[in-house]
Parts: C-alpha cells; structure tokens; sequence
C-alpha cells in the first residue's frame, strides 16, 4: 500500500518549523549583545545535529540487528524502520556542518582541544592531542559517516530490489552485511560519542561513555518507530500490522530503557561512590549547576517507562505508548543537551527560547523527511522471506 | 501455533513422533547406567573429595595455607568464585531471556543449562565463605538482628550486595529450574514401573495431573519467573563488577565494568554449556534435538559476547592512556608486559582472538573444533579474572609493598575440587533428571521438527503420547 503525506500533515510540519524558527529568532533577537550567544548556537547545533542523526542512526542499527538476528515479526513494519533511517543523509549533513562550524572557529570553546592556546597552556590537553585534533578527528567523523551511509544506502536499496525480484539471496547478504556492519557500529559507536560528546568535558574520560549514549540512541529510535506506526495505523494504513507487533515494538521501548537506566546508574554510581577528583568533576557539574533538570531527566527516562510501560495492556495501547513515548522523547532530548551544555556552557546554560526553537524546529523537519521517506517505498515488503511470519505473528 | 517461515532450518530432526520424545529423554533415566556413567563419576567424585579434603585442612589450619600475602589479599579464591558465577550465567540468560526473545532452540538446553547454573553457583558461593576461614560463621554475612554488640553488615559494602544478588539469583534460577521440571517428573512418574522410583518421582512431581488449568498455570508462573529472572541476569555479574569497581585501585575501577563483566559472564557460560551439551548429546543419543544448528547458535553468541569482552578490554586499554592519569596507564602497561604478561597475553589469545575464528561457518558447525574453542574459553576467563585481580594488585602504590602470588597446592586443590564437584552433580543430574524439558519439546514438533516442518500433509498418524 501507498503512504500518500495528508495535508493536514503537510501543514502541521509547517506549522512546527515556523514556529520552532519564530521562536529561534526571538531567542536570537533577545540574546543579542551576550557574548555567549555564538557558543549558545552551536550547543544547541550540536545537541539537535547529534541527537536527530541518532534517530535515524538507532533505527539504521536495528533493522541490521533484525537482518542479524534473522528475526522475523519486524518484517511488516521494517519499511518504517527503512524510513526512519532514512533520514541518515540529512542527520549527515546536520551535525557535519555543526562540527564544521565549530572546527573553523577553533572549537567556539565546545571543543577546547581545538583551540590552540589551550593546547599550548594545559599538558593534559596537550596529551591527548595524538587523538584529539583536527585532522584525526575528521578522519574518523567522514569515516563514521560514510559507513553508516554506506550501509544504509545498501540495505535500502535491496530491500527494494527484493520486492522485485524476490527469492532468498537478498536476505542473506543483508544477513551478512548486518553482521559487518553491526562490527563496525559497535566500535564506532563507542569512539564516535568520545569524539563528539565525551570531547566537550575534555579532561574528563569514562570506559562505558559509548554504550551509555548508544542506549540513549537505540531508545529514543524505538520511540520514534513504535510512534510512527501507530500514526500509520490510526490512518488507516498497515493493516498487516496488529497490536502484537505494536506490543513488541512496546517491548524494546521498555527494555531499551531499562538498558539505558542501567547504564546510566552503573556509570553514576561508580563514579560516586569512588569520588577521584578527575572523575567526580563531571557529575559534581550536573548535579550542582543542573540539579533539577539532570535528576528530572533522569527520573523521566527511568521511572516513567518502568511504572508505566510494565503491564502487557499499556504496551498494546496507542494512548499510553504515546503519552510515554514523547515523554521519553523529551528525556533523552535533555539528556544530549546535558552532556553537551554543562561541559562548554556550565552554569550559563539554561533552557530558553532559542533550545526550544531550534528543537522544534528542527523535529518538524524531520518528521517532513520521514513522512516523505514513507511515501517514497511501498509500505509493506512483498518478498521478504519471514513475511508470512509476521503476518501471522500473535504473542 | 506459530507459522515458521520455510528457510529457517528444522530444530528437531528426524520422523520423531511425541511418544518418540518421551521415550528419548526419559530412556537413559529408566535403563541402567553405562559403565562410562559410573567411570566418569568416580573420577569427578575423586576429584572433589580431595577438593573438600584440602578445604577441610584449610579449615582446620587457617587461610593463610593459600598462596596469599599482604599485599595479594584475594587471588585464587575470588578468581575462583568469579568464574563460577560468570559461567552459572548462561542458566539463566537461556532459560529467561531466550524465552523473552522467542527463541525455540532454547529448548534443546535450558534444563541442562539451568542445572549448570545452579551447581556452578553452588560452586562459586563456597569461596567466600571459605575465605572467612570460620565457615561457622558465614551467617554472619546477613543482616541478621542480635545480641553481638556492633555486629552488623555494612550495607556501603559491595560484598554485602553480592551476599543478597547472589542468593537471590540461586532462589529465582532454583525455583525457576524446578517448576519446569515439574510435569517432566510426572511423566517419568507415570512411566516408572519400580515402586521405589514410582514414589519418588510421584514426590518430586508435586502431584502433577497434567489438567489444562495446570498448565494454564505453569505458562503463566514460567513468564513471571522469566520477567523476574531477566533483570537478574544483569544484577548479578553487574554487581560481583561492583566489588572491584566501586575501589580507586587502577585496573579495578573503570565504568565500563559492570556490563563488560555481564558480556563475560554469558561468555563463558555458553562456552560451558557447550563443553558439557557435546558430551551429553552424545552419549545420551541426543542428536535429534542439540544438532549441529544448536552449536552453531550458540557459537555465535560465543563471538558476539567474546566481541563486546574484546571491545571493552580494547576500550579500557585506549582510556587509560585517554585519561592521562599515570597509574591507569601504568596497570595496563604492566598487565601486557609485566611479571604476569603470560596471564594477560593468555587471556587476549583465549578471549578476544580465538572467538573470532566462529565467524567461519565452516568451524562454527565443527563439532570438534567447538567443544576445543568452549574450553579455551573458559580457560581465558580464569585469566581474565585472575589477570583483573592479581596485576592490579601485586604493583601496590608503595613499591616496597610491590609483591607477586604463588598458589599453593591447597589453593589449586580448593579449584580442582570444585570442577570435581560440580561435575559430581551434574553426573547425578544427567542421571535421574529429564535432561531435555520434554513436554516443552513436543510443543515445537509440529512448527520446528524435520518431519512436519513444511509438509504437505501437516496431520501424521503416529503423534500419539
């Protein structure tokens, strides 16, 4: 089936982008004459670039987890998945001109490795400069990107050519692909968030800072899936799909954030309870310059989706799973700007006008591009190898 | 019932019927054991009597008979105690995860691989209490209210969390393992034609009928069960991670911890899994149903957890010369090229390299080089832990406290006595325990064995029980 964008959506979009630029510029307009202004930009650039890309990312890592995992009650929804990956190239070029912006202002003091002066004037910079410097550190950024793209390219385009053609040899080189590229996600998904992330607090370093925002990622992606297919089914369309597959998608929302909560408690809790000064820096920031909106985070991400999301009738409803889901949304949105506004902006960070514009903003946008991905491929795969599966699939 | 796609292979092969089943599993329990049953269990009980006779002398003399100084103040024993509950993880993560994901091949080794988890656990839970040297006193652990002035635990301490995440493991993956045993021991039960057996299976089996309101119950009972056990899976690993990470000793305290240690723990759980299902497979006539398909999957969750251990240990490797903090690189430097760099360089061989070689088809269905690899990888995460444990250790901040362990030959017998013991039980298992959940095997016949899957003719004449 056809996804055609109703023009109530058309507008709706609009309607977000115009009013996420409104209130950008009236952020901006009053912002005017700080000399934080620049900085205050590009945080919200790089948090916005970072998080909408990981979006698309999370989705792109999952449908190879599914091809990997040969499982198969997704396969009646993985058109959506291929949608939501879709908007990898304009996540791509999103955060890529964040960075470049930053690179060519010598870090805007985000990236304080960056600046020279810096490196010159404090030797545990100055150390890490065998991996923290410009060049390095766009070798690896065009190297993250251009696999991810690689891939994404590539699993889209079979999975069209297997509605043509059909058979089983397309499914298994997305089984091996997945396999290759689930290698790679797993180390660049790591060096990719010290790289981008962790680099903001420069002097301060964590083993589990890669898996702990990978979690982050892969949740907010079931999000924006379980959300998007409950929009398609409240129109009318995917009629394959039943509140089983909205129930397992409900599933990894649960347990992707319980994942999340448990990295985020191991890496909280040892790094408290052990109290070295370089390590305890970090969170002593959070906690005292953003005490309510870092345990706010924290609590909403965690408690929302365990009291809630517990019951096997809270998955399979679309009002609750919303309700948690943009929720959740939120949370994890707040956590990105956390990590990236307390280690560059510290206690002149605060949510304004301009966080929520650009975020608005930018969300409107990519739900444009994902709506539109959605009407660009037939909804529902026809060869797809465990497509009867997930037909039949009652849990 | 569940349609299954036609590429997926068959889980049962052969034309077994249901009565089939029945007669595979419960044969080996009904007929006399083979010589080789009664050879194997001697050597194990050997083996363990020793292993208790050394504890027994421990115990009499003092803990200083191990190999331990003031400096090295756990070496063996926790090493020991961390490797037996790392590999008592993979019970738990078959039986309730595997369920949690649907995956039906689970079926050909949950109860063998529950049965591991609790002997294993077993295992790993004497080490702490022989390390108090007063076994007598091991209550002491808990917090108990009494009259001993200012005895109590100290809840700040991570070992505290072991005592509850440890006893509460054994408790879910206990009671887990026998409620699935239940309507199998009925079956045994209704079967039996010696009176003594008849009883003692009826006893065992709770008074199993098999109604529909029965089972209605049991399915509902295992995903409660499975939903608690889950979260165990993690807890526990996550917090025998704790012991070392919550210190500020180099090479003990680093975040990454706790789920590196949980990837470990199924790692060398499946690898044991693998060690004993190749034997049993064997010489029970179990080849219908742990085939070569089976190994192969746990083969790959073999190279998956054996590749997140290999990322983390790459990952701690980078951040200790990331963090520039002096003592972090110093601990890893001295791991790979210190006085134990045959301890380190085993572990990277055994852990991160040789997983890697399953992304070969052609040796991820070898049956041999399968059952080498699971032991190799047990014998890596020794070393691993010994590797955390000891290099941390030995290199004391003051260098006049600098120090290296030698075992003794108790420390050695404590560890080859429990391998002895453990493997007691599990001859005792295999014994007179169904070893494949029977019942559940029959339900996947029709969607997943050889005979039915993708037949024309989905009603055969011989399914009776």
């Amino acid at each position: 089936m056809e996804f055609k964008i109703a023009n109530k959506a058309k507008m709706l979009t609009l309607i977000l982008m115009g009013l996420g630029a409104l209130c950008l510029i009236i952020g901006i307009i009053s912002d005017l004459g700080s000399h934080h202004l620049t900085q205050r930009l590009l945080v919200n650039g790089l948090t916005n670039g970072f998080y909408f890309f990981a979006l698309a990312l999370g989705a792109l890592f999952f449908l190879a987890l599914q091809y990997a995992t040969e499982s198969g009650w997704y396969a009646s929804v993985k058109r959506i998945i291929e949608a939501q990956a879709g908007f990898l190239p304009y996540g791509i070029g999103l955060l890529g001109l964040v960075l470049l912006i930053i690179t060519l202002m010598d870090g805007a003091h985000i990236y304080i490795w960056m600046d020279p002066e810096v490196v010159k004037s404090d030797p545990i910079v100055a150390g890490k400069a065998f991996y923290l410097n410009k060049i390095f550190f766009w070798v690896r950024t065009i190297a993250y990107f251009g696999v991810y793209y690689w891939y994404f390219w590539g699993f889209k385009k079979r999975s069209l050519l297997e509605d043509k053609v059909g058979g089983t040899d397309l499914h298994f080189t997305n089984y091996k692909k997945a396999a290759v590229f689930l290698v790679f996600f797993a180390v660049f998904s790591s060096t990719s968030a010290w790289d981008w992330l962790m680099s903001v607090d420069v002097h301060w370093f964590s083993t589990l800072f890669g898996w702990y925002t990978f979690a982050g990622m892969w949740c907010s992606a079931m999000v924006v899936l379980v959300l998007t297919v409950l929009y398609l089914k409240k129109l009318g369309y995917l009629p394959k799909v039943n509140e089983n597959h909205i129930h397992d998608i409900g599933k990894w929302v649960f347990a992707t954030s319980f994942l999340w909560s448990y990295l985020f408690f191991s890496q909280y809790m040892l790094i408290w309870y052990a109290n070295i000064p370089e390590e305890v820096t970090y969170y002593v920031t959070r906690t005292q310059d953003f005490r309510f909106v870092y345990f706010f985070m924290f609590i909403i991400n965690f408690a929302f989706p365990m009291l809630i999301l517990m019951s096997r009738d809270a998955k399979r409803h679309a009002g609750i799973l919303s309700f948690v889901g943009l929720i959740i949304l939120a949370g994890h949105w707040l956590d990105v700007w956390i990590m990236v506004s307390a280690g560059s902006m510290g206690t002149n960070a605060h949510i304004g006008f301009i966080e929520i514009g650009m975020a608005v903003l930018i969300a409107g946008f990519f739900i444009r591009i994902l709506l539109t991905n959605l009407s660009k491929a037939p909804l529902t795969p026809v060869n797809h190898p465990f497509l009867d599966e997930s037909i039949h699939h009652e849990i | 019932m569940h349609k299954e796609a036609a590429i997926r292979e068959p889980l049962i092969l052969g034309h077994k019927s249901y009565h089939d089943i029945t007669e595979d599993v419960c044969r080996p329990i009904e007929d006399k054991a083979p010589k080789m049953w009664y050879i194997l269990f001697g050597i194990a009980a050997i083996i363990g009597l020793y292993g208790v006779g050394c504890i027994l002398y421990l115990l009499g003399t003092g803990v200083g008979v191990w190999g331990l100084n003031k400096t090295i103040g756990w070496a063996w024993d926790i090493t020991n105690f961390v490797w037996w509950v790392g590999i008592g993880h993979a019970g738990t993560l078959i039986s309730a995860v595997l369920l949690l994901f649907r995956q039906k091949w689970r079926m050909a080794i949950n109860r063998s691989a529950e049965a591991m988890t609790i002997f294993a656990v077993f295992m790993a839970g004497l080490f702490p209490l022989i390390h108090m040297g007063r076994l007598w006193l091991g209550y002491w652990v808990l917090p108990l209210p009494n009259q001993f002035g200012s005895l109590w635990v100290n809840f700040n301490s991570p070992l505290l969390w072991d005592v509850f995440a440890i006893s509460t493991y054994l408790s879910v993956s206990l009671v887990f393992w026998y409620i699935g045993l239940i309507p199998d021991f009925a079956t045994i039960r209704d079967r039996a034609k010696k009176p003594v057996a008849k009883k003692m299976y009826s006893i065992l089996s709770f008074g199993w009928s098999g109604r529909a309101k029965q089972w209605n119950r049991f399915e509902l009972i295992s995903l409660v069960l499975a939903g608690l056990a889950t979260p165990l899976v993690f807890s526990v690993h996550s917090i025998v991670s704790f012991d070392f990470a919550t210190s500020v000793i180099p090479g003990w305290h680093t975040t990454i911890f706790p789920p590196y240690f949980v990837a470990g723990a199924v790692f060398s759980g499946f690898a044991m899994v693998q060690t004993l299902m190749l034997v049993m497979r064997k010489a029970m006539g179990l080849e219908a149903y742990i085939h070569t398909k089976h190994v192969e999957y746990m083969n790959i969750v073999i190279m998956v957890t054996g590749s997140i251990v290999g990322t983390a240990y790459i990952t701690e490797l980078f951040v200790s010369w990331y963090s520039g903090v002096e003592y972090e690189a110093y601990a890893f430097i001295n791991r790979a090229s210190g006085p134990y760099w045959w301890a380190y360089w085993s572990m990277m061989t055994c852990n991160v390299l040789s997983p890697q070689l399953m992304w070969i088809k052609k040796l991820r269905t070898s049956l041999i080089f399968t059952f080498i690899i699971s032991i190799v990888v047990n014998i890596g995460m020794w070393f691993e832990r010994y590797v955390i444990i000891v290099t941390s250790l030995h290199r004391d901040y003051l260098p006049s406290s600098w120090s290296m362990h030698f075992p003794s030959h108790i420390d050695i017998g404590v560890y080859v006595g429990t391998i002895g013991l453990f493997f007691v039980f599990f001859l005792l298992f295999a014994r007179f325990f169904p070893v494949l959940p029977l019942n559940e095997v029959k339900t996947i016949l029709k969607s997943s064995g050889e005979s039915y899957k993708n037949a024309p003719d989905a009603h055969h004449g011989d399914d009776k029980h």
